[in-house]
C-alpha cells in the first residue's frame, strides 16, 4: 500500500465576521487512511469539511488534494468537487427525483459518463447497500437510514479520490446508526480514503486511524482511538469525553 | 350503533346546511327581485331575446380574448422564468442584466396594467419604428406580458428561494456547476412549489385580457360595449361576463385541488 498524502490541511483559518470559526488548521490524510475530527457541536468540524469541498472560501492557509493547492484562486473549484465526495448530515437527497436518478445526475452530468453506464454504477451501488428493487422511489419513502444510505452511494458513484463525511448519523435514529457505521466500516476496509466528523465515538473507535480533537477552531488533541479515549491528555479533552461519558454515549 | 350515531349526525347537518342555504338565497332573490328598479334591469341586462341575437358575435370575440390569453401566458411563463434565473446569478460581470432585470420587475409592477396597455399600444405606434409591430393585438399582449412576466418572476423567485440551501450544496458537492444545479436541482422542485400561484396569476391575466379593449380590437367586452353604448342593451356584457367565469372557475377549481395535493405531499416528490 502506498503511503501518500491525499488530502492535506495547512493552517487553514475562516472567520465568520468577528466569530473566528478555525483558527490554524493542519492535518493530513494518507491514502487508505481515516481520520476522524471530534468535539462539540460549533467547535468548527463541519465548517472545515465544507472548506475542503471548496463549498467555504477560507481567510488563510492552504488545502492540497494529491499535492495540489486546491484553494488557490486559480484552481477551477467545480474540477475539485467532482474529485471529492461529499456526504451530509441532513442527507441532501434530491426529493424530486428517484433514488436511481439521484445517483446518475452527476455521473452523467458532471463526469460525462453515459446513462447506461452511471446506471451500472448506480444499480451495483445500491445492491451492494442493500437497497436493490428500490431505484425507482422516491427519497421520501425510504427510512432515514436507507435514505443516508443512498447519500453515501450517490457519493461513490463519481468515484471519489477521497469521501468526507460530515455528521452522517447525527440525523438518525439511534437504532439506525449502527447500519451506517458498519457500512463506514466496510469501505474504509475496501481503502476508501475519508475524513469523518462526527459526533459517534463508534466511528472514532472502530474506522479512524487518527482521532483529532477540535476545541474552539483549533485541534487541542490528536493521536490514535487508544490514546484519546484511554488516556486523552488536553484538559478540553477530558472536560469532552467526560461529558459523552455522563449522557451515556461513550 | 356509534357508526349509526355518526351518520344521524352527518344527516342532521346535511338537513341544516340544505335548509339555512335556501333561506338565505330565497330572502336575497326576494329582496333584489322586489327593488323598485329590478324590471327596468331585467329588461337591459337580462334579455333573452337580446342574448340570442348578440352572443354569436360576442363569442367570437371571446376566442379572440382566449387565443391572445394563450399565447401571452406562454411568453409570461418563459420570460418570468428567465427574470428570476437572471436576478439569482452571483456572477459580477452580469450585474447589469441583474439590476434591468430589478428595475424592469418594479416598473413593470408598480404601473397599473391598464396604463401600460395604454402606453405601449398607443406609444409604440406612435413612435413608428421600423420592424416593431403595429398590430394593437400584438402591442396590448406584450403590455400584458411585461406586467405579468414582472409578477411571476416574483412567483418563481419565492420558489427558488424556498428550496432550502442544503439541496445547492448537495447539488455543488456533486461537481455540478451552479447553471446545473439550478436547471437539474433547484428549478424543478420550484416550479412545483409555485404551481398554486402561478395559476392564480393565470386567472388573473385571463381576466385582464379585457384591458385590450381599450386600443380597439374587436374582442368580446369591446364588442358587448359597442352593443351597450349604441343599443342601451346590457345583456351582452353580462354573456361576456358569464364566459369568463366559465373559464375561471374550473381554473380556480384546479388550484384549490393543486394546493390541497401539495399540502399533502410536502416535499413536492409528487411528479406533477
Amino acid at each position: 500500500m502506498s503511503d501518500s498524502t491525499v488530502l492535506e490541511v495547512r493552517g487553514v483559518t475562516k472567520a465568520y465576521g468577528e466569530r473566528q470559526v478555525l483558527r490554524g488548521i493542519d492535518l493530513a490524510v494518507r491514502e487508505h487512511g481515516a481520520i476522524a475530527l471530534i468535539g462539540a457541536s460549533g467547535s468548527g468540524k463541519s465548517t472545515l469539511l465544507r472548506c475542503i469541498d471548496l463549498l467555504e472560501d477560507i481567510d488563510d492557509g492552504d488545502v492540497l488534494l494529491d499535492g495540489e493547492v486546491i484553494t488557490d484562486p486559480s484552481v477551477e473549484t467545480i474540477a475539485v468537487r467532482r474529485r471529492l465526495g461529499m456526504v451530509f448530515q441532513a442527507f441532501n437527497l434530491f426529493p424530486h427525483l428517484t433514488v436511481l436518478q439521484n445517483l446518475t445526475l452527476a455521473p452523467v452530468r458532471a463526469h460525462g459518463a453515459s446513462r447506461a453506464e452511471a446506471e451500472d454504477r448506480a444499480r451495483e451501488l445500491l445492491e451492494r447497500f442493500g437497497l436493490g428493487g428500490r431505484e425507482h422511489d422516491y427519497p421520501d419513502r425510504l427510512s432515514g437510514g436507507q435514505q443516508q444510505r443512498v447519500a453515501i452511494a450517490r457519493a461513490l458513484a463519481t468515484r471519489p479520490r477521497a469521501l468526507l463525511l460530515d455528521e452522517i448519523t447525527s440525523a438518525l435514529d439511534p437504532e439506525l446508526v449502527g447500519e451506517i457505521l458498519q457500512l463506514v466500516a466496510d469501505l474504509k476496509d475496501e481503502g476508501m480514503t475519508m475524513l469523518i466528523a462526527t459526533h459517534e465515538m463508534g466511528f472514532a473507535r472502530e474506522v479512524a486511524d487518527e482521532v483529532c480533537f477540535l476545541h474552539d477552531g483549533a485541534i487541542v488533541e490528536r493521536g490514535d482511538a487508544e490514546h484519546m479515549f484511554g488516556a486523552p491528555e488536553h484538559p478540553e479533552t477530558q472536560r469532552f469525553l467526560r461529558r459523552l461519558l455522563d449522557a451515556g454515549r461513550l | 350503533m356509534r357508526a349509526a350515531a355518526r351518520r344521524r349526525r352527518a344527516q342532521r347537518r346535511t338537513a341544516i346546511s340544505a335548509v339555512s342555504t335556501i333561506v338565505v338565497l330565497g330572502a336575497l332573490a326576494t329582496w333584489i327581485l322586489t327593488a323598485p328598479g329590478w324590471p327596468d334591469v331585467r329588461d337591459t341586462f337580462f334579455s333573452i331575446d337580446d342574448f340570442r341575437s348578440s352572443f354569436p358575435d360576442v363569442l367570437r370575440g371571446f376566442w379572440i380574448d382566449i387565443k391572445l390569453f394563450v399565447i401571452v401566458e406562454a411568453v409570461v411563463l418563459v420570460l418570468g422564468l428567465f427574470i428570476a434565473l437572471v436576478r439569482t446569478t452571483r456572477t459580477a460581470a452580469l450585474f447589469p442584466f441583474r439590476a434591468i432585470a430589478v428595475v424592469f420587475c418594479d416598473v413593470m409592477r408598480g404601473i397599473p396594467t391598464i396604463l401600460l396597455v395604454y402606453l405601449v399600444g398607443f406609444g409604440v405606434l406612435a413612435l413608428n419604428l421600423k420592424g416593431l409591430p403595429t398590430d394593437p393585438l400584438v402591442l396590448g399582449g406584450a403590455a400584458l406580458a411585461f406586467s405579468y412576466s414582472a409578477y411571476v418572476a416574483e412567483v418563481y423567485r419565492s420558489g427558488i428561494d424556498s428550496v432550502h440551501p442544503t439541496q445547492m450544496a448537495g447539488a455543488l458537492a456533486l461537481g455540478l456547476t451552479r447553471t446545473q444545479a439550478l436547471r437539474y436541482v433547484i428549478v424543478p422542485q420550484a416550479i412545483r412549489r409555485v404551481i398554486p400561484p402561478l395559476l392564480n396569476d393565470f386567472i388573473a391575466l385571463q381576466k385582464d385580457v379585457a384591458l385590450i379593449s381599450i386600443l380597439g380590437p374587436a374582442e368580446a367586452f369591446r364588442i358587448a360595449q359597442i352593443d351597450a353604448s349604441s343599443n342601451f342593451v346590457y345583456t351582452p356584457l353580462v354573456s361576456v361576463a358569464l364566459l369568463y367565469l366559465l373559464v375561471t372557475i374550473p381554473l380556480a377549481r384546479l388550484v384549490d385541488h393543486l394546493q390541497a395535493r401539495s399540502r399533502r405531499s410536502r416535499g413536492g416528490a409528487v411528479a406533477l
